[in-house]
């Protein structure tokens, strides 16, 4: 057996194992589903209920994508700034990292106050949420351009926008992707922290109805939905990461592409 | 015009010049001085190894004439013309291969092409023709063609070595700067490489300003070689070296060639117990 699916087989068994488990011991310590219901009972209620979540679904995606979206770009802008300006690192740093250490959950009441409940605090909470990896991933791989490159292109009469273009981007890119990952479930969080705050849509804004009506499958029924979608997407950039960057992890396969 | 026209025209017999050109780096009134007043004259097509001991500023004297680094007091003129960090037309090539990883070893090579006037209009078209049988060609010279389409983690140190003075060659620099090119390689590779420099300049004849520790590499690569003192360093010898080419490592084994290497060495063991003396 190859080793590939050997790793993919250890990776279902401990999946399904996980939820045999848990199966079990709800079962055998007869606990109530208002505690903790059943992946039987969690699925079960998904599928009854598929036709009323799948509005909510959508409004978390499209909330959260948006979001994710904008927070790449100015991640990616402001990133590229400081990893190119040894002045913009220093000026804007201590700010961004003031900004990153705010609890998320705390400015979302400001948002909601400034612009109403609804789609645009999940927006900007997403936002909010997935600039900073980005942020930091773009500046280090800029940072860590080799000097003795730099020289060689400075004395062919190389711009600093011809040495960004052909030298710092490409070589953030395996960064870039990496914090993408990272963000894009980042992006998730907030939105999803949002709805349960200020929303009457969105899968966030679902479990916190179901718990106050002690619908305790219907809110794991959320909580799968949200793994699913992160999943998806974690899974999505990590094939175009496979793509564009495999020349930094020297995959046999992209010397021969 | 093309572009070896516009060389020729461009050349002068003087290709390089430092005349009093001193560096120091840190604040007015705190300065640490890293060059002393140096005067150095390199004639056109001719090979000048730089050698002395380590923190000398001899890689101070390589980013001076690159125009990487601007002199305190004094001047730096390349082909007639004051250095400024505009396009000079120098390849350079550094210990340190820095091959990007993304590209194949002929887009690497290819790079200062999509950087250098006037080759740089023409990239996009000439890019998968012109441009690369060029490549090839350089690349064949060192034994790399075969290597072209593979990427820099599947090449060795020397392998490496090679592209690397490829790339710094591909747009016909008429000054060439070589900061210890093969001072992370082993012996065997090393004087293999030295051939290959060899013979790359022979044909080319380039103007070159080699820096290295090795004494044996100077002297089996250069016509001058100079010998610089501690730092702040400045030139105290300057050396002609007139075996005739092609050289051989055999000749390195001959009694002119290892009276040299002794001459080098004594002058720099002098200039590193004349400042342990000083510091004491």
């Amino acid at each position: 057996m190859s080793y590939e699916l050997r790793r993919r087989l250890w990776a279902a068994i401990l999946i399904l194992g996980f939820f045999a488990a848990w199966e079990f011991l709800c079962l055998a310590l007869q606990v109530s589903d208002l505690v903790l219901p059943r992946p039987s009972q969690v699925f079960a209620t998904l599928v009854a209920r598929l036709g009323i979540l799948w509005p909510h679904v959508l409004q978390t995606l499209w909330t959260t994508m948006i979001g994710f979206v904008l927070g790449v770009t100015v991640g990616v802008i402001i990133g590229a700034a400081i990893g190119v300006s040894r002045t913009a690192y220093d000026t804007v740093y201590p700010l961004l990292i003031g900004f990153s250490s705010i609890p998320k959950v705390a400015v979302v009441p400001i948002f909601v106050l400034w612009f109403g409940s609804g789609a645009t605090p999940a927006i900007l909470t997403a936002l909010a949420m997935c600039f900073f990896p980005i942020v930091v991933n773009i500046a280090t791989g800029l940072a860590t351009t080799e000097p003795e490159l730099e020289d060689v292109l400075k004395s062919l009469g190389a711009s600093k926008l011809d040495i960004l273009w052909n030298v710092g981007l490409p070589r953030t890119m395996p960064f870039f992707f990496a914090s993408l990952k990272i963000a894009v479930t980042f992006a998730f969080v907030g939105s999803v922290l949002s709805e349960t705050v200020a929303s009457n849509k969105g899968i966030g804004n679902v479990m916190m109805t179901a718990s106050s009506n002690f619908d305790v499958p219907l809110v794991f029924a959320g909580l799968f939905l949200l793994a699913a979608l992160g999943i998806l997407l974690y899974v999505a950039f990590s094939l175009v990461e496979a793509r564009v960057t495999g020349w930094a992890t020297r995959r046999q396969g992209f010397a021969a592409a | 015009m093309s572009p070896s026209q516009a060389i020729q025209q461009g050349r002068s017999s003087i290709a390089v010049e430092l005349s009093q050109a001193a560096v120091s780096f840190g604040k007015p009134g705190k300065a640490v001085p890293a060059l002393q007043e140096t005067n150095l004259r390199i004639a056109d097509g001719e090979f000048v190894a730089l050698v002395g001991p380590s923190g000398c500023g001899k890689s101070t004297i390589l980013r001076l004439t690159a125009g990487l680094l601007q002199p305190t007091r004094g001047a730096v003129l390349v082909g007639g013309r004051e250095v400024a960090a505009k396009a000079l037309r120098i390849g350079m090539a550094f210990q340190n291969p820095t091959m990007l990883p993304w590209l194949t070893i002929e887009r690497n090579v290819m790079l200062p092409l999509k950087i250098v006037r006037p080759f740089r209009s023409d990239y996009r078209a000439k890019r998968k023709t012109e441009y690369r049988d060029r490549v090839h060609a350089l690349l064949a010279d060192v034994g790399l063609d075969k290597f072209a389409g593979h990427y820099p983690w599947q090449l060795s140190g020397g392998m490496l070595q090679r592209a690397n003075l490829c790339r710094a060659l591909i747009h016909e620099p008429s000054l060439l700067l070589l900061d210890e090119p093969f001072g992370a390689l082993d012996q065997f590779t090393r004087e293999e490489l030295w051939g290959t420099m060899q013979s790359l300049w022979l044909k080319r004849k380039p103007t070159v300003l080699l820096i290295t520790h090795d004494l044996k590499e100077a002297g089996f690569l250069a016509s001058r070689v100079c010998v610089m003192s501690a730092r702040p360093g400045r030139i105290i010898n300057d050396s002609a070296v007139d075996f005739p080419r092609p050289r051989t490592i055999q000749m390195t084994f001959d009694a002119d060639f290892v009276a040299l290497n002794q001459r080098l060495r004594d002058l720099i063991i002098d200039a590193r117990t004349d400042t342990a003396i000083r510091g004491a």
